[in-house]
């Protein structure tokens, strides 16, 4: 009996948990600001993007020819933008101020100058 | 200016002198040369046939030409010439990347020594995965030995994210396998395996991976291209060295906020471009490098 009731306190506070979890992500989600930028040789577009410092945000890349990438050293974020599905990146900037981004995936002739700006403010 | 055979001995760091690079103050190599094993190579890079623009090269036709008639003039010819990578300048048109081949297959043909390997850089292998480079030239990636040096030669552009790839680090380890841990190994990459400026794609993603596996090994060098000068590094006891382009220099690394090439200087034409022969001691497991201009000059 006493068994029993551990297991229900147990199964109630992981219950709890996943509730308050949902609850969170669904607050973040409501909160997150979420950009759509298409990719290809070799453009971004948009490729000037301004952000607010503290609100988190969804970065969806699509690419509309072949293999690139999205690199922003100076916010330390990078993915792969493979042709075919929305790739995602989530993150929330920490710092004001404007960092480039690049592509780092070699895409051909204008490669060097596939570039664009993150402009965060407060 | 032409080098004579002392002069190029002691270039070459097989000579009776004592000399320092880049590398720090290299040993004694008198009577080097008297090693039967003892040999050098010479290094070419990033020759970006095909590149055209007069601002930064107003030599572009002309210039790995001219490097081509520079390694003929050495009074000793290397055992065999390594380029290592960027063969072409890249283009969009797969036509045009086989004509480009095609070009400089000819011109480094003109080369008197005929043991020539190729690796492919970005440039060459980046948009079609080697495709092209592998009907010209052959294999992005294979071993070969050469009087008791064991040569490894790594692809790290074929694959556009700028990593070696999982199966070819198992290739690579397969090969390691058949080392002694004391064997003479020279790897030969395009990117630096180590994280030179990774912003400015200097790097290899898993180069570590590949570092890592040669750690156990105690005579490993990397000679690499990519970066269009010469630079020198250690990762613990192994020597990376970059060696210089054939087209455009570039700066030096996160000096400047993008990364351009250098633009030509009418009054110090080919500055920042050259070729290097390495020297291999082999019984000391030391390499002598030395840097020459375009004209075949001590840079």
């Amino acid at each position: 009996m006493k068994s029993m009731k551990t297991r229900i306190l147990i199964y109630g506070a992981v219950a709890a948990l996943i509730l308050i979890s949902v609850g969170s992500y669904s607050i973040a989600a409501e909160n997150e600001q979420v950009i759509q930028i298409t990719a290809k040789r070799f453009e971004y577009s948009p490729k000037e993007i301004t952000l607010k410092k503290g609100v988190p945000v969804v970065l969806e890349f699509t690419s509309l020819d072949r293999l690139h990438g999205f690199n922003c050293p100076g916010l330390g974020i990078r993915m792969d933008i493979r042709p075919g599905k929305v790739n995602s990146l989530r993150f929330v900037p920490d710092k004001v101020g404007t960092f480039p981004f690049h592509c780092d995936n070699f895409c051909g002739s204008g490669h060097e100058g596939m570039r664009g700006t993150i402009t965060v403010t407060e | 200016m032409k080098v004579d055979r002392r002069d190029f001995l002691k270039l070459a760091g097989i000579g009776t002198v004592v000399f320092s690079s880049g590398l720090g103050q290299l040993s004694n190599l008198a009577n080097a040369a008297s090693g039967k094993d003892d040999f050098f190579f010479v290094q070419l890079s990033d020759t970006h046939w095909g590149f055209a623009n007069p601002a930064v090269n107003a030599d572009s036709a002309g210039t790995l030409k001219k490097a081509v008639e520079a390694v003929n003039n050495l009074k000793i010819q290397p055992d065999f010439i390594m380029f290592t990578g960027d063969l072409t300048h890249v283009t969009d048109d797969d036509k045009d990347r086989r004509t480009r081949m095609s070009q400089f297959k000819d011109i480094v043909s003109a080369l008197k020594v005929k043991n020539i390997r190729f690796m492919p850089g970005e440039h060459d292998a980046g948009l079609d995965e080697g495709a092209a480079f592998k009907e010209f030239f052959g294999k992005t990636h294979y071993t070969f030995d050469h009087k008791g040096v064991h040569f490894i030669v790594l692809d790290n552009v074929s694959d556009p994210t700028s990593t070696i790839g999982k199966d070819q680090l198992e290739w690579l380890s397969a090969d390691l396998k058949k080392q002694k841990k004391d064997s003479r190994i020279v790897v030969f990459t395009h990117r630096p395996l180590f994280d030179l400026y990774p912003d400015w794609d200097w790097y290899t993603r898993d180069g570590a991976k590949a570092i890592e596996m040669l750690m156990p090994y105690s005579n490993v060098t990397v000679f690499y291209g990519h970066i269009h000068q010469e630079h020198h590094k250690n990762t613990g006891h192994i020597a990376h060295h970059a060696a210089k382009g054939l087209m455009f220099p570039l700066p030096a690394p996160g000096s400047v906020p993008v990364k351009n090439p250098i633009p030509w200087d009418a009054n110090q034409p080919y500055k920042g471009l050259g070729f290097r022969s390495a020297g291999a001691k082999v019984k000391e497991t030391r390499y002598a490098i030395s840097e020459f201009s375009v004209r075949g000059e001590k840079a």
